[in-house]
């Protein structure tokens, strides 16, 4: 259950941010989820509903857009589906994952006096 | 505020940031990793299930390379130091890092840790990561290479349940293989499990008990820390 510390660390970087723009509540939060992430979007949310209780994040709507992964070959861009041998049937190089592998902070939306 | 209709209320202002979550982990983790090249210590991120013969394979890689290198370790424990202790009777300098209930390290942990052991002039640091097939594979610690332990009694398809670890992986050792007599498992199978998830895949058979494929476990690492002060200089 590592999500409630990927939380922590993202209202930490909505905070410092919405700081520095004079933000007096932030009202949206967007975030990325790759599907090879290692995060549990539900569980994710969760958490967030509970430490975001007592941060400048509190009421802002979590909005969780999951990516799935893509893996495809470096040489040919010839795309490997999921389950198959990650390798390029026709170069024989190793595939490469270029979608779902990360969990990002897309965009806040604060509210500016 | 709001310049519409000069109402009063806030202005909504979106912010575009598009910056990975874990990104002040992975500035420490480059951090470390720079430290670590810089000092010529090959830093192994070892993870693996509770019970997969992490400690074991430690203990069995200090008999492989005898006097022959410097080695010391860090041991990620949720509730115990028994893991480190292990490793010091076996003759690995150990510092044990107690997560309480953290499912994993994490780059500032393993910092922190640094200041207590004389890691500059080792050859090789090994980080026993919390065992866990999940979390860990979540966050960069500053290694230069991620090692899995994986069991023969785990079970042939476990690379396909758990890909974001096996997908991160430059090595999955396969260890107690002296079991496999008396298992139904094929090593093939997980090697075809692994190939799916893992894009390069490399797998080495290994007992800690009867010394299988230590040698080659030991000549691995010592290629991957010559490759790394190669590229250093």
């Amino acid at each position: 259950m590592h999500e409630y510390s990927i939380v922590s660390a993202l209202i930490d970087r909505v905070e410092a941010e919405a700081r520095a723009h004079g933000a007096t509540a932030v009202q949206r939060i967007r975030v990325r989820i790759g599907e090879l992430a290692g995060i549990e979007p539900e569980l994710f949310v969760s958490a967030y509903d509970l430490v975001s209780e007592r941060s400048l994040c509190h009421g802002a709507a979590l909005e969780v857009h999951a990516e799935e992964a893509q893996w495809l070959c470096p040489r040919c861009r010839h795309e490997i589906v999921p389950g198959e041998i990650l390798r390029c049937p026709r170069c024989q190089v190793p595939a490469e994952l270029v979608a779902g592998g990360d969990i990002m902070l897309e965009q806040i939306e604060m509210e500016v006096p | 505020m709001c310049e519409t209709c000069g109402c009063g209320d806030p202005a909504i202002v979106p912010v575009e940031i598009h910056e990975k979550i874990l990104a002040g982990n992975d500035r420490t983790a480059q951090h470390n990793r720079e430290h670590f090249a810089e000092h010529g210590v090959l830093a192994v991120n070892l993870m693996g299930s509770p019970g997969a013969g992490k400690t074991a394979v430690l203990e069995a890689t200090a008999t492989a390379f005898g006097a022959g290198a410097r080695l010391a370790a860090i041991s990620g424990d949720l509730a115990t130091h028994n893991d480190a202790e292990r490793l010091r009777a076996a003759g690995i300098p150990s510092v044990p890092i107690t997560t309480g209930s953290a499912c994993h390290l994490d780059a500032e942990l393993v910092h922190r840790a640094l200041h207590e052991i004389e890691w500059r002039s080792l050859d090789y640091l090994f980080v026993e990561n919390v065992g866990n097939l999940v979390c860990p594979a979540v966050y960069d610690l500053g290694q230069a290479v991620n090692v899995v332990a994986l069991s023969v009694t785990e079970g042939e398809d476990k690379p396909l349940k758990y890909p974001v670890m096996f997908r991160k992986a430059d090595l999955v050792l396969l260890t107690k293989v002296d079991l496999l007599p008396h298992l139904d498992i094929r090593v093939e199978a997980i090697a075809d499990a692994l190939a799916r998830v893992m894009p390069q895949p490399r797998l080495f058979e290994v007992s800690a008990r009867s010394g299988q494929g230590l040698d080659r476990w030991a000549g691995w690492l010592a290629e991957q820390r010559t490759r790394m002060t190669r590229t250093a200089a």
